[in-house]
């Protein structure tokens, strides 16, 4: 057994780090505080090669294994997660349904592009009225005359509608098969007529990173722009929330890192009573709580990557790491702020924002409910 | 043209300095090491000409043990070439400075950058000593550096003012702050690439030691800050003359 990071992982490590040190800290705020995403920020993580990592060098990508991927989103998320969901999101709903389940056309079609950072891609299968419950969908896809024309909407799209958001993969119900609804998935590009893309606004949390709503109105695609095999929609869908679980996973650990060090850093500076307030043993243990916390989610986190980079099966794990990953970063964020009293319910300190932010992970990308139905099916089976 | 790059494996900035046997050897258990800050502006600077088309073949080396190497694994990720390692621990600057100038004898290197200073022991007399081995110029402490067909153009704070500096091959340059601007942080691709560039290892050349370390001594810890009362200035004065010399 070996818990050391190789020589390349603390690399990518570090230099992401500095990265996001150098060029997303001194931006952060003012972004969230505005709303606004950052098409500037975007292509440097593209420039840096963050966009489609784990793709082979022929699409553009670095050939990097998950856990590489993984670190980065963590350390993005250390310093902001509206950049580590704006990468996070891209990486595994945007590039990963296009690359595991595209035909060789398709890659070579999108995934290049999807590398740069110029060009976002979606993942569209949550609706008004189908959340937890994706079989609930209701937009619908009609094969005709080698056309596919799509009729209905989807709702909280991460990387949907910005000025680089060029298309999304899309779940639609494409028949009824005795009585059973049949899913596929279908590839709309920015433009296609009928295809609309709303951003949405007034978010509590993540306010830097693109969230729309995508409207198709009679919306026509190609019959190749279908994605795998007609009727496999579900398991594709699927199959990129277990992988997308891993980089939730990442944005909780990040987070709950980032908020860890402010902790530690502002209760060694604040005096209170003559003495720096991390010298009062309920504060103390508070920190030994999280920092115990942190390095738990770490090695779970770690494992399920290491599980997946093995070629192994990972699901019941990623599950785990994305639930796990998730509460903790509320629970530590949560005593991050209660150890800065009243300054960490002020804007002017980055503790603010991250309490807000983490509090997406427990629901986005599968609820921790949902998270504890997998891993009890996978446990209980 | 050839350079070859010193790359210093330092400890990361925010490390806690500890030392052991009786204050004789730095505790290295805990410690995270990074590229010299110096010679990261240096290689920075190198990589940047390299880009604006300069026909530039950029060798690093460094004087360690083996693991050092992911130091030099940073450096090749950054763009560098190739890299040499000297398989040996860095006993003093002239060790160092020998081997750096073995290296330069071996292959038609133009001049070759260092540091200003390593930011773990500051001696700042590698650069000096590979010249002297070398028996060619040395320019210390450069803050900004250029490369026109046969001269370097260099410039330097000097005592109230700038030196600007002409320099024909070879030489030895040693960077210090604003020799670029900030490091270049590597790209993914650059790290990917950098596991199949070449790091050679050759064996050192002893030599006798010219230095041994009788002990280290940690700085006093710094005194607790006095507060003076914004209406007492004469006690101001007294303090700042009396207890802390410097009026
Ligand atoms: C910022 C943001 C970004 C997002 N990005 C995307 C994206 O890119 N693509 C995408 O498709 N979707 C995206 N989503 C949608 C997200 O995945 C859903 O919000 C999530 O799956 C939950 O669905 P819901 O909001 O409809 O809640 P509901 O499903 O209505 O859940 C409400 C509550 O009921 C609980 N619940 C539901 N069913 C059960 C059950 N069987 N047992 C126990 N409890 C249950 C839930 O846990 C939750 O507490 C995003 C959401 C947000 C907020």
């Amino acid at each position: 057994m070996n818990f050391d990071l190789s020589d390349e992982h603390i690399l990518i490590k570090n230099t992401v780090r500095d990265f996001a040190e150098r060029e997303v800290k001194p931006l952060a705020k003012q972004l969230d505080e505005r709303g606004q995403f950052s098409v500037d920020l975007t292509r440097k993580m593209g420039e840096l090669g963050l966009f489609g990592l784990y793709l082979p060098e022929k699409y553009g990508g670095q050939n990097s294994d998950v856990l590489s991927y993984i670190i980065a989103v963590e350390e993005l998320a250390r310093v902001d997660s509206s950049q580590a969901a704006t990468l996070a999101a891209h990486n595994s709903l945007g590039i990963g349904p296009i690359y595991y389940y595209g035909n060789d056309k398709q890659k070579e079609h999108y995934l290049p592009m999807l590398c740069t950072g110029d060009a976002l891609w979606a993942f569209g299968l949550t609706e008004p009225d189908a959340g937890s419950d994706s079989r609930g969908s209701k937009t619908f896809a009609r094969l005709e005359n080698g056309e596919w024309t799509i009729n209905g909407s989807k709702i909280f799209i991460t990387n949907g509608a910005s000025s680089v958001a060029m298309g999304a993969t899309v779940q639609a119900v494409s028949g009824n098969i005795e009585g059973k609804k049949e899913f596929s998935a279908i590839i709309v590009d920015r433009g296609t007529a009928g295809f609309t893309q709303i951003p949405m606004h007034g978010k509590m949390m993540w306010r830097a990173s693109d969230t729309a709503e995508l409207y198709f109105d009679d919306c026509r695609v190609p019959e190749e722009n279908l994605l795998g095999q007609r009727g496999q929609g579900s398991k594709i869908m699927l199959s990129t929330l277990d992988n997308g679980r891993l980089s939730i996973g990442a944005m909780g650990l990040g987070l709950a890192q980032g908020a860890l060090e402010m902790a530690v850093k502002y209760s060694k500076e604040r005096k209170q009573f003559g003495k720096p307030i991390s010298t009062f043993q309920a504060i103390a243990f508070r920190i030994a709580d999280m920092a115990t916390k942190v390095e738990t989610a770490r090695n779970l986190l770690y494992k399920a990557c290491w599980l997946k980079d093995s070629g192994r099966v990972f699901g019941k794990e990623a599950a785990m790491a994305k639930y796990y990953c998730s509460e903790i970063a509320k629970s530590v964020a949560d005593d991050a702020v209660q150890i800065h009293g009243g300054y960490g319910l002020m804007k002017d300190y980055d503790i603010e924002r991250f309490y807000r932010d983490q509090r997406l992970l427990q629901i986005g990308e599968g609820t921790s409910e949902i998270q504890k139905l997998v891993i009890a099916r996978k446990i209980l089976e | 043209m050839k350079a070859l790059v010193c790359i210093g494996h330092v400890p990361d900035t925010t490390s806690k300095i500890k030392f052991v046997n009786n204050n004789t050897e730095f505790d290295t258990s805990d410690i995270q090491y990074i590229v010299g800050p110096y010679e990261e502006l240096g290689l920075t600077r190198l990589l940047d000409l390299k880009t604006a088309g300069l026909d530039l073949h950029i060798t690093v080396a460094n004087v360690g043990v083996q693991e050092t190497e992911a130091t030099l694994r940073k450096a090749l990720a950054m763009g560098a070439d190739d890299a040499v390692r000297v398989n040996a621990a860095p006993k003093d600057a002239l060790f160092v400075s020998k081997q750096i100038a073995n290296i330069f004898k071996q292959a038609d290197y133009d001049f070759v950058l260092t540091g200003k200073e390593s930011i773990d022991y500051n001696s700042g007399e590698v650069d000096g000593m590979i010249a002297e081995f070398l028996g060619i110029t040395s320019v210390s402490g450069v803050s900004k550096f250029d490369i026109a067909g046969n001269t370097a153009q260099m410039e330097r704070e000097i005592d109230g003012g700038k030196e600007i500096i002409s320099s024909g091959f070879p030489f030895v340059v040693s960077a210090g702050k604003g020799f670029a601007i900030e490091p270049r942080i590597p790209n993914m691709r650059g790290i990917m690439s950098a596991r199949t560039k070449k790091i050679t290892i050759v064996e050192p050349e002893n030599i006798e030691d010219a230095t041994s370390t009788v002990k280290f001594h940690t700085p006093p810890p710094r005194p607790a800050c006095k507060k003076i009362a914004p209406d007492n200035v004469e006690e101001l004065v007294r303090l700042l003359h009396e207890e802390a010399k410097v009026i």
